[in-house]
């Protein structure tokens, strides 16, 4: 330990926990505010932190209720909130875990097997998915309209078109996989190879139980990529009720129609759950980027 | 090392003949093929046969690898790379393509489909029209036209929607009609009914409760060229711009796709109207992503700094609140920025005025909005930074800041000639990573400002906060016009930009990775 003068280091531990503190209360200012609103009565009324007096209205209609003031007018809910949550978390499920068997086979190849053009491939697709997906939407939407003339369940405003898209953003879980599947012991395959495994059923029997932590959180962390996706999905899905909450979302705040209150209860209440999972699973995000990326 | 050992498949795994997983797995890949081969047949039928192709290619793909043992080993990685393939790497191909084509709303088809379009415009023969009644004859109709005292009656004919051509005979007596209402049911079917009366001309039907002699305006020429059989005008069939012209040399619509090689790269680089807000707004990208890795990492490193100091206490709960930010969707916290930071009714602009009687105009002043823009984004990219750093910070040997304390140097000192030397080097693909991220943070503008304000007297909208990618974007799908073609040029340059960022990230990878082997 460092030594220092015990009055000196008072003062500065007073000045560590003031400015925190400080700059908290500055960085968490927009919640509270939007908490505050999301409990005041109408969209364009304002007033101190504390409301008053307090309203559900936004709440109410957040859930998918109509609202019933105390003079009788009964307002409906602008827009189908938890059903856009449903679609987001569906879809997010579904893409999440076909990634997840897409990258952890890959994973273990590229761990674990010899093949030609290994390192190459690796490379490659760790260059290759810096392109951002906005920029290629036009090619996105063009495929999936094609498609969609063969069958509907690929086209435009399809659910599936958005999971078969995402199911390319696979690199980074593939870095994170092969990063846990290079710690495993190699005598651990070699034991199940003795015993006649192939690789096949070594990957499936003795690599698969062992990293089930891991695979949990490349799950959560590509359910949260996808749940909170915008480009793409607000290209691919065109009716109101198909879209995810990313897209959804911002049908509040157009300039001609303004709900500041609904979308704030909206906003909370679709947020909260995907922030604690993420709070839940973000120490292994650190891991995976800072070491995932570089474990040649 | 034992990967070689398990590169081929044992064989004691493998028993002789033929066994149920076999079966099930070519099963599989039947079924898979019989699908796909109908989608590369649609994809054909519906004029896409680069598409029909990569399908094609993916369904030989998987026959092959999982159908052969010897590509045992490729099963493993090949669903992924085709995914990254096609849904990657073939839009950026095909982005960049669309970028050499007049690709856009008003060239949407190809030449065979527009010429359809205009062969399918008619013109009915006013002079002709007659009105008719349909009669039900069992399951089956009778078309009927009333002439003199009596009129024309065919024979029987299925009304099912297939084109059918049915000779009328005189009657003598007017039969039993349909009420309107059916046949308004059947009027999409009666569209394919052609007449033929007894003088041997056609006639079908002009409108709901008449037939007419119906002709199309254009007939197709040789050369690809339409010539109007009313007037005896010619639209003439123009490659260069995918138009046809008329004769005063106007284009008319719809158009055609056709290449147009460097023209929209032309456009985009050379010609006023789009070269100067195409310039304005790279310069705005470069800064904007500059300005964002620079606070958010300042800030960043600042927070772990006093984070990691050992005198600290309630680090737990400090970490938690500090990255709350990062936590909650980015797409909810830059809409309730976008509501905050209202002009009218935004609680930030009643903070201020209350406070010092000011009243920013956040959406319509450009500096503002660029300001605006910087400060959410480093409030949604901070706490990325400061774990990263918190994470490097413990690498740093404690011993290094001993012998700095023994020599009297202060904080600022210690940060600067220790902690930034040494946590800089591990930095610098994830700050090249995070300028790529935000050069193309298209999701923040499209959410935030979505461009606005608009820069004056530009021919493409283009707006003073948009970046390169939210600009593509709105070419593409927000705004009048969706020029796919000049979206698709500007995407060009912005993915060789990109693909220099990667690859310069790689290499800074490649460092650190070595540095770490040294050390």
């Amino acid at each position: 330990m460092i030594v220092e003068r015990p009055r000196e280091l008072f003062w500065k531990k007073v000045a560590a926990h003031a400015f925190l503190i400080g700059f908290i209360a500055l960085i968490l200012f927009p919640f509270l505010i939007v908490l505050s609103i999301s409990l005041r009565p109408g969209n364009f009324s304002t007033g101190s932190l504390i409301p008053d007096p307090i309203s559900l209205e936004h709440w109410t209609l957040a859930l998918g209720l109509p609202f019933t003031a105390p003079d009788g007018t009964v307002t409906q809910p602008p827009f189908p909130v938890l059903l856009w949550l449903f679609n987001s978390i569906k879809i997010g499920s579904i893409a999440s875990a076909g990634i997840l068997i897409l990258s952890m086979t890959a994973a273990y190849a590229f761990s674990r097997l010899q093949f030609r053009g290994r390192g190459a491939i690796l490379d490659t697709l760790l260059i290759v998915q810096m392109f951002p997906a906005a920029l290629t939407v036009i090619a996105l939407y063009t495929i999936f309209d094609a498609l969609g003339n063969v069958t509907p369940i690929l086209g435009i405003d399809s659910h599936w078109s958005l999971i078969v898209a995402y199911l390319s953003g696979i690199t980074l879980h593939i870095w994170t996989i092969k990063g846990y599947f290079d710690s495993i012991d190699p005598a651990m395959d070699k034991a199940a190879q003795i015993d006649g495994a192939t690789p096949w059923q070594t990957f499936r029997f003795v690599f698969l139980p062992m990293s089930v932590p891991i695979l949990a959180v490349v799950f959560v962390l590509s359910f949260i990529g996808h749940v909170t996706e915008y480009p793409v999905a607000s290209v691919l899905l065109r009716e109101t009720n198909n879209m995810t909450l990313a897209v959804g979302a911002r049908s509040y705040l157009y300039e001609q129609r303004y709900l500041w209150g609904d979308f704030a209860a909206a906003a909370i209440l679709s947020g909260f759950p995907i922030t604690i999972v993420f709070l839940l699973a973000q120490r292994y995000l650190v891991s995976g980027l800072s070491e995932g990326g570089v474990k040649g | 090392m034992t990967a070689s050992a398990l590169s081929e498949p044992t064989p004691m795994a493998s028993r002789p003949g033929f066994r149920v997983v076999d079966i099930v797995r070519y099963g599989v890949i039947g079924v898979l093929a019989l699908g796909l081969t109908y989608v590369i047949w649609g994809l054909y039928l519906a004029g896409e046969p680069l598409f029909a192709v990569v399908v094609m290619a993916l369904l030989i793909g998987i026959v092959i690898v999982f159908g052969a043992k010897r590509f045992y080993t490729a099963r493993f990685v090949f669903p992924g790379i085709a995914a990254v393939l096609i849904f990657i790497v073939l839009p950026v191909l095909y982005t960049t393509y669309v970028g050499f084509t007049n690709y856009g709303a008003r060239n949407l088809l190809t030449f065979d489909r527009v010429t359809e379009l205009f062969l399918a415009q008619k013109a009915i023969d006013k002079t002709t029209e007659r009105p008719f009644a349909l009669v039900a004859d069992g399951s089956n109709y009778r078309l009927f036209l009333a002439e003199g005292a009596a009129g024309l009656l065919s024979e029987p004919f299925v009304l099912d929607g297939t084109p059918v051509n049915v000779p009328m005979a005189p009657v003598s007596e007017v039969p039993q009609a349909l009420a309107m209402k059916d046949v308004i049911k059947l009027r999409t079917a009666l569209g394919e009914v052609t007449a033929t009366l007894p003088d041997g001309s056609e006639i079908s039907a002009s409108g709901l409760r008449t037939f007419a002699k119906v002709s199309s305006v254009y007939e197709r020429q040789t050369d690809g060229s339409l010539l109007n059989r009313a007037d005896g005008t010619m639209l003439v069939r123009d490659e260069t711009v995918g138009f046809f012209r008329n004769a005063a040399g106007e284009t008319v619509a719809p158009g055609w796709r056709v290449n147009v090689g460097l023209a929209n790269f032309q456009r985009v680089l050379f010609s006023e109207g789009i070269r100067q807000p195409m310039l304005q707004i790279f310069v705005w990208t470069v800064t904007f992503a500059l300005l964002s890795v620079f606070f958010g990492f300042a800030l960043g490193i600042l927070l772990a700094s006093v984070l990691q100091w050992p005198h600290l206490k309630g680090k737990a709960i400090y970490r938690i609140l500090l990255i709350l930010p990062y936590a909650v969707p980015a797409f909810i916290s830059i809409l309730v920025f976008r509501g905050l930071f209202n002009q009218n009714f935004g609680e930030i602009n009643l903070i201020l005025r209350s406070l010092f009687g000011i009243q920013p105009q956040w959406f319509t002043d450009a500096t503002l909005a660029r300001t605006m823009l910087i400060i959410v984004n480093v409030w949604l990219g901070y706490p990325y930074m400061m774990l990263l750093s918190m994470g490097y910070l413990q690498a740093i040997p404690q011993d290094h800041y001993k012998a700095a304390a023994l020599e009297g140097s202060g904080a600022l000192r210690n940060f600067f000639s220790i902690t930034l030397p040494q946590i800089l080097p591990p930095f610098v693909p994830l700050l090249i990573s995070s300028f790529a991220f935000n050069f193309n943070n298209v999701v923040l503008i499209l959410l935030l400002t979505r461009g606005a304000p608009d820069i004056a007297g530009t021919i493409v909208p283009a707006g003073q906060t948009d970046i390169l990618g939210s600009f593509t974007f709105r070419v593409s799908f927000q705004d009048a016009g969706q020029s796919f073609g000049i979206a698709g040029a500007i995407s060009t340059l912005i993915f060789l930009l990109v693909g220099l960022l990667a690859y310069a990230n790689f290499y800074a990878l490649r460092r650190a990775a070595e540095a770490r082997g040294r050390g």
